[in-house]
């Protein structure tokens, strides 16, 4: 019931938010977000779950109740917090109530629409992840579009409407994929139900039947298949990447936080519950190509970000580089692997969500965000810079910091992996990327924050005022704390992440 | 065999309330404006149509939810059951959501009181529709649909869209009832029948008539088609829609389309059982894959290249007769056949929300004379949140998307397919689904992301037209947690036909 009750209440807050008059919308949001947040650090203190969620683990808050019935197909209004899906609700919160407060400067038009479509997304991204009901899940994981296609669509920058609808089909279509893989695995699994611990049950038995003169074997591969891309255009994965950075480019700064920290976390958020937790077979069995993937998004996501100008893609084609390291955690499938691939999920929604409000910070006092067009920030904005600075060295690894902790736990894993072949070889390469993401960050703030003061657009530069940095303070303080102190989350990650690696056939 | 008294007041409460209060509340709303003529209040008529509609749907509901023993009544000319009652539930609705709707179009025109009869006489006739049991019932019952909608559709007698609109509706309407009349006559000369029963009963003693049978069942199909604006019988419904008065468009896309659909699985499954007409050689569940695969292509393209926003949804209303008409193309001798065809009620039944909501935003439009182009709509959102919050629910329900009634809807019609052995026609629809998220985005795109005219003003909110659109838009995303109930009825209801 609690985790119903937090949905209900920040849905009210998004209609509420939606009818407030404009002047008072910023406020109002902020101050209801904060009713998710301190509920969702409610269950993190009152948490009792034990392993996963989908093996047999005990999970918390859990609710079930039979909703109707599809064909002799049961669907269920279950939903429950394990130590995996909890880390991103909490995640979820606190990044949405500090996107809203950056978008007081941020955001000048329509406000009330916007915050209410803010906190209408936070409802839905809470509901991808507490959902343990296949169809159930798929309802909140495709109304997460609606207002992230509305978000980009009004509130973007000039190619607003062309990102928008490219974000929308791209990943719409990948759902579509990824929904008839995952129902035919249903229909030919012995179930009666969307129940998804139940399935994984039977999936992870293998007890799956032939259906429309496909092999069991063969279905297996090819519904792992569609899935996969399905997901990997969500995360997103080289060669599915290409919506992120027109989205990202032209979504205002709060809206990008929230894409980069929460959005693309969905996709990696459902290869592991789906693909990895279900069908750990065919993971093994597609273990190098996935690997070369992950590699690819790595290196390739690393080289892009190199050749940027505007500060904004570079952080984008960042993520895809980031998240390229997920994706080898997951197929490593150690401890650590899958581990600190979660880990890294919560950890890169900090420091990409620090990364895009700082920039936005800057580009709202110089309206540019050409690395070309300005150097020596530090001079005019020292505080923001200075989070921005400590947040790219969180992106590069350095220890104590979250993204040390996330990448290390990945390397760990991903490097005794038994059931990679190669797995040293795609470590390897993979850790060159680290070379290159400091290269191109260091590159990037060398030109534009330090040396003497030059901005080619006529604005007055100033420090940013407190409701600006903040957020980035904060934030920063989450980054430093994960780094200090990993067992903050590490301990229900792994507690949770130990039963889907037992079993299943391997 | 004429039933007594005592049987037929038996049989009114039964199961014939819900139209007899519907034709009650018209004649009413004729007493009231013979009254006062020169006099009568808009919120007199339009609630007394609401109140009437919504004592129907409430009649219906509580005797569906009582459970209901088939029985014919007037010597098995009606049939009393799950399916007459689930369908009225259907045709109330809409004609609630369009008589409240209803109170701010007609401001400034005249004859109010006749608009709102039609409505109900029409609603009436539907209802009749979905309880027929007879042929002869059930042309007379056509009739009595379709008689007010040619009026209601002229309504607008100044403006030429509107007259124009009606004539063509009346004449291929009058055609296809006089080929729909034919089969019956062609049906009759074969089994000497009129009530279904009888109809199937002589079937399997008419293998020398099969021509004659054939024929006849083609020709009923392609009345069935006109009703439903199913291709090739739809080339009325664009022409219609778009120069009826919006609200009459919501009425005859979404309730007379469903009353349409009553009718054809009634007289098909009671009257030409598939066990029987397939050794015969009269295949008729592959004219429906025919018409299905045709009408939801067909529908889906054109409203693709749409400017005019009516006329798009009058296309995408011709798509979902096709996703419907899955209900009687996968249809098999020995299928879950209750499955299949409860899925495609349970989809009128939301399609009767999403599509008059849709329609009455359209309606609300023409209200503030803005225009009728995707442009015309630009930046409508800024002005008018609430109502482009339902319209963008509409919308996307009816592409299918998951957070609305519209998915489930889809997905049962669509698995219920795929569960029948008709796979690929499960494939067509959701293909067709998916593309369609197209033109229906663009109104979103329209209402929310492009720049407003820079003299955009609204004028007055109407308040009967913004009571219906949200409550219709309420409903929408009402129905996606209360699915069940709905579809498991239906599919009750449907199994019982067989």
């Amino acid at each position: 019931m609690i985790l119903a009750a937090l949905m209900a209440v920040t849905a009210a807050a998004a209609l509420v938010t939606f009818l407030v008059p404009d002047e008072y919308a910023g406020g109002a949001a902020a101050a209801f977000s904060a009713l998710p947040l301190v509920g969702s650090l409610l269950l993190w203190a009152g948490f009792d779950g034990r392993g996963n969620a989908l093996v047999d683990g005990e999970v918390a808050f859990e609710t079930v109740s039979p909703w109707l019935t599809l064909g002799g197909y049961e669907v269920s209004w279950h939903v429950g917090l394990d130590g995996v899906s909890l880390p991103l609700v909490v995640l979820t919160a606190v990044l949405t109530t500090l996107a809203i407060v950056s978008a007081w400067s941020a955001i000048d038009e329509r406000r009330s629409q916007f915050y209410g479509l803010v906190l209408f997304m936070e409802t839905t991204l809470i509901g991808v992840f507490v959902s343990l009901d296949f169809l159930l899940w798929f309802v909140f994981w495709e109304a997460v579009l609606v207002p992230m296609y509305l978000l980009i669509g009004v509130w973007g920058g000039p190619r607003r409407k062309y990102a928008a609808i490219k974000f929308f089909v791209y990943t719409n279509v990948a759902s579509l994929a990824m929904f008839i893989g995952f129902v035919a695995l249903v229909l030919a699994a012995p179930v009666q139900t969307f129940d998804l611990p139940t399935v994984a049950a039977a999936l992870r038995n293998e007890q799956i039947s032939a259906l429309l003169g496909l092999s069991p074997g063969a279905l297996r591969t090819a519904a792992f298949a569609v899935m996969f891309v399905g997901f990997a255009v969500k995360v997103p994965v080289v060669p599915f990447h290409t919506w992120l950075p027109d989205a990202h480019v032209e979504a205002p700064s709060p809206v990008s936080v929230l894409l980069a920290g929460v959005l693309l976390k969905m996709g990696t958020y459902a290869l592991l519950r789906y693909n990895f937790t279900m069908l750990p077979e065919t993971a093994a069995a597609l273990a190098v190509p996935i690997a070369a993937v992950a590699v690819l998004s790595v290196l390739y996501g690393a080289m892009l970000a190199l050749a940027q100008e505007d500060l904004k893609r570079i952080v984008a084609y960042s993520s895809v580089s980031s998240m390229g390291y997920v994706i080898l955690g997951l197929v490593a499938y150690t401890l650590y692997g899958v581990g600190g691939a979660t880990f890294q999920m919560v950890a890169h929604g900090l420091i990409s969500g620090l990364m895009f409000m700082a920039v936005g910070v800057i580009y709202h006092s110089t309206h540019t965000r050409m690395v070309g067009d300005m150097s020596g920030m530090a001079d005019r904005m020292p505080v923001t810079t200075g989070i921005l600075v400590a947040g790219a060295f969180g992106y590069m690894g350095l220890p104590l910091m979250a993204g040390f902790a996330g990448e290390f736990f990945v390397f760990v894993g991903s490097f005794a992996s038994t059931t990679l072949p190669f797995a040293p070889v795609f470590t390897a390469t993979a850790m060159f990327g680290i070379v290159v993401v400091a290269g191109y960050l260091l590159l990037a703030m060398q030109r534009t924050l330090f040396g003497p003061f030059r901005l080619d657009t006529d604005y007055e530069v100033q420090e940013a005022p407190l409701r600006d940095t903040v957020p980035l303070a904060v934030l920063l303080l989450c980054i430093v704390a994960l780094g200090v102190a990993p067992d903050l989350l590490f301990g229900m990650i792994k507690d949770a992440v130990v039963p889907i690696l037992q079993g299943g056939g391997l | 065999m004429l039933d007594t008294p005592v049987q037929v007041v038996a049989g009114v409460a039964d199961g014939l309330l819900p139209p007899v209060v519907l034709g009650v509340t018209a004649l009413t709303l004729l007493v009231i404006d013979t009254v006062r003529p020169d006099e009568t209040s808009l919120a007199l008529l339009g609630g007394v149509g609401a109140a009437g509609s919504l004592v129907a749907f409430g009649v219906a509901a509580a005797l569906l939810a009582g459970g209901v023993d088939p029985t014919t009544v007037y010597g098995g000319a009606v049939m009393l059951d799950g399916t007459s009652l689930y369908f009225t539930l259907v045709f109330a609705s809409v004609t609630a959501l369009v008589s409240v709707a209803s109170y701010d179009y007609l401001r400034g025109q005249d004859y109010a009181g006749e608009f709102y009869a039609l409505v109900l006489f029409s609603a009436t006739g539907m209802s009749l529709m979905a309880a027929a049991n007879s042929l002869a019932t059930a042309f007379v019952a056509l009739e009595l649909t379709s008689l007010p909608s040619y009026a209601l559709v002229a309504f607008l007698k100044q403006n030429e869209g509107s007259s124009e609109a009606g004539l063509k509706y009346f004449l291929v309407g009058a055609v296809s009832s006089a080929v729909l009349v034919f089969g019956i006559s062609l049906v009759y000369a074969a089994t000497g029948a009129l009530t279904f029963g009888a109809v199937a009963e002589g079937l399997t003693t008419a293998d020398d008539l099969v021509g004659i049978v054939g024929l006849g069942v083609v020709m009923i199909a392609g009345g069935m088609a006109f009703k439903t604006a199913a291709v090739p019988f739809h080339f009325w419904a664009p022409e219609a829609y778009e120069g009826a008065p919006a609200p009459v468009s919501a009425f005859l896309s979404s309730a007379s389309k469903a009353a349409g659909f009553a009718l054809a699985f009634r007289v098909f499954v009671g009257a030409f059982p598939l066990d029987v007409l397939v050794p015969m050689g009269v295949d008729w569940v592959l004219i429906f894959q025919v018409l299905a695969v045709v009408t939801m292509t067909l529908g889906n393209f054109a409203a693709a290249t749409q400017e005019n926003v009516k006329r798009m949804l009058a296309y995408s209303s011709i798509g979902h007769a096709g996703y419907a008409l899955i209900g009687l193309a996968a249809l098999s001798a020995d299928g879950p056949n209750g499955a299949v065809l409860g899925a495609s009620m349970a989809h009128l039944f939301v399609y009767g929300f999403m599509n008059t909501g849709a329609f009455l935003f359209v309606a609300m439009v023409e209200h503030w004379g803005v225009g009728r182009t995707f442009e015309d709509y630009n930046g409508l959102a800024t002005r008018a949140p609430m109502a482009s919050v339902a319209m963008t629910v509409f919308m996307f329900s009816l592409a299918g998307l998951p957070p609305f009634g519209g998915f489930f809807s889809k997905y049962a019609l669509f698995y219920a397919a795929v569960d029948s052995g008709f796979w690929w026609l499960a494939a067509v629809g959701a293909v067709n689904s998916a593309l369609s998220l197209f033109y229906y985005s663009r109104v979103v795109r329209a209402l929310w992301i492009e720049e407003p005219a820079v003299d955009l003003s609204l004028g007055r909110r109407p308040v009967g037209l913004y009571v219906a659109v949200v409550g219709a838009a309420l409903a929408t995303l009402l129905l996606l947690p209360a699915f069940g109930p709905v579809v498991e009825t239906a599919q009750t209801v449907a199994a019982t036909l067989f």
